[in-house]
C-alpha cells in the first residue's frame, strides 16, 4: 500500500466544512417550508454560506497537497 | 469448500496496484506545446458559439425545440441569477458575461463525462484561475465604475455602521476576505470539485479493473463489480455536481458584481 497520510488526514478534516454545509442548507430548506415566497432572497443568502462554508474545505484540499 | 487464504491471497501479499493520483491529469504535449486541454477549450467555444448561433438564428414568437432549449438556459441566467441577485437597474449589462460564463463552465465540466474526452478541463488548475482572475476583474471594474477608486475601497473594506478603533481590525480582514481570498476560493472550488470528482471516477475504474483482470478470486471479483456499480453512481452524482459548479461559479460572481454595486447604506 502506498499513499499519503495527507489524504487522510483531509478526510477527517472535511468532516467540519460537511456538518457546515449540511446545517446551511437545513436552515434553507426549514425557511423555504416556512415562507415560500422568501425562497429567492434566502437561496443567495444560502449559497453565499455554502461557499465560505465549503472554502474551508477547498483550503484543506490546498494544504493536503502543499504539506509534504 | 473455499480455501480462505487463496481467497485472500492476492490482497495479502501487497499486490501491484497503483492507486491513481495527480500524474493522471499530466498528459503530454499533442503537438508544439499544446496539450488535450486546451483543444477542449477551443472546441468548447466552437461548440457554444455554433449552438447558440443556431438557437438565436431562426428566432420565432413560437420557438422551435432548439429555441426554446436556449431560451431556458438565457432565461434561467438571466432571470433566476442576474436580475435576482445583481438587481433590476444594472443587471442587463452583466446577462453576456453571466451567460457566456455558465455555458463555458458547464460544457467544459461536461466533457468529463463524455466518452472519449473524459477530462474535465478545469480539473487544471490554470483554467479556473483564468476565469477567476476575469470575473476579479469585471467586480472590482464595476465597483470602482459605480463608486470610484476611493469610494469602491471604502464601500468594500468598511461594514456599514462599524465605527471606531475596531476598524483598525476590520479593514484589514475585509479586504483580505474581499479582494485577495474570492477570486482564490472561487478557482479552488471549482478545480478541486473537478479534480476530486475526475481522480474518484479513475479510482472506481482502475481498481475495479485491477480486483476483477490482474487478481481474481471470489471475493476480489465480488469487489470488482461493486467497484464498477460505485463507478455509474459516482458519474451520476458527478453530471450533478458538474452542473452545480457552473451554477455556483455564475451565481457567485453575480453575487460579487451585485455586492459591489450595492448603494450605500
Amino acid at each position: 500500500m502506498t499513499g499519503s497520510l495527507n489524504m487522510l488526514g483531509y478526510g477527517i478534516a472535511t468532516i467540519g466544512p460537511a456538518i457546515a454545509v449540511g446545517l446551511i442548507f437545513a436552515a434553507y430548506i426549514n425557511g423555504v417550508a416556512r415562507q415560500p415566497e422568501a425562497q429567492g432572497r434566502l437561496q443567495s443568502i444560502a449559497i453565499l454560506g455554502f461557499a465560505l462554508a465549503e472554502a474551508l474545505a477547498i483550503i484543506g484540499i490546498a494544504l493536503a497537497f502543499v504539506i509534504t | 469448500m473455499i480455501d480462505l487464504a487463496t481467497v485472500l491471497l492476492p490482497l495479502a501479499d501487497g499486490g501491484g496496484f497503483e492507486p491513481p493520483g495527480p500524474s493522471v491529469f499530466e498528459y503530454p504535449p499533442l503537438f508544439g506545446g499544446v496539450t488535450k486541454s486546451m483543444l477542449q477549450l477551443a472546441l468548447s467555444v466552437v461548440l457554444i458559439a455554433g449552438v447558440t448561433y443556431l438557437m438565436a438564428r431562426r428566432a420565432a414568437i413560437v420557438p422551435g425545440r432548439l429555441q426554446y432549449a436556449g431560451e431556458i438556459a438565457y432565461g434561467g441566467v438571466r432571470n433566476s441569477i442576474a436580475r435576482e441577485i445583481i438587481g433590476t437597474e444594472h443587471y442587463l449589462k452583466f446577462v453576456p458575461y453571466l451567460f457566456a460564463l455558465f455555458m463555458f463552465v458547464a460544457v467544459n465540466n461536461y466533457f468529463g463525462i463524455v466518452p472519449l474526452i473524459q477530462l474535465p478541463t478545469f480539473s487544471r488548475s490554470g483554467y479556473a484561475y483564468g476565469l477567476a482572475i476575469l470575473t476579479w476583474l469585471l467586480y472590482n471594474g464595476a465597483g470602482i465604475w459605480k463608486h470610484g477608486l476611493i469610494g469602491y475601497l471604502k464601500h468594500t473594506c468598511i461594514p456599514s455602521g462599524v465605527k471606531g478603533p475596531v476598524l483598525l481590525l476590520i479593514v484589514p480582514l475585509e479586504f483580505l476576505s474581499n479582494i485577495l481570498v474570492r477570486p482564490v476560493t472561487l478557482a479552488l472550488r471549482l478545480f478541486a470539485n473537478m479534480f476530486a470528482g475526475h481522480l474518484l471516477l479513475v479510482l472506481f475504474a482502475i481498481g475495479g479493473e485491477y480486483l476483477i483482470i490482474e487478481s481474481p478470486s471470489l471475493v476480489n471479483v465480488f469487489g470488482g463489480v461493486l467497484a464498477w456499480v460505485m463507478f455509474f453512481a459516482v458519474s451520476v452524482l458527478e453530471l450533478l455536481v458538474m452542473f452545480l459548479q457552473a451554477y455556483v461559479f455564475t451565481l457567485l460572481t453575480a453575487m460579487y458584481v451585485g455586492g459591489a454595486l450595492a448603494d450605500e447604506h
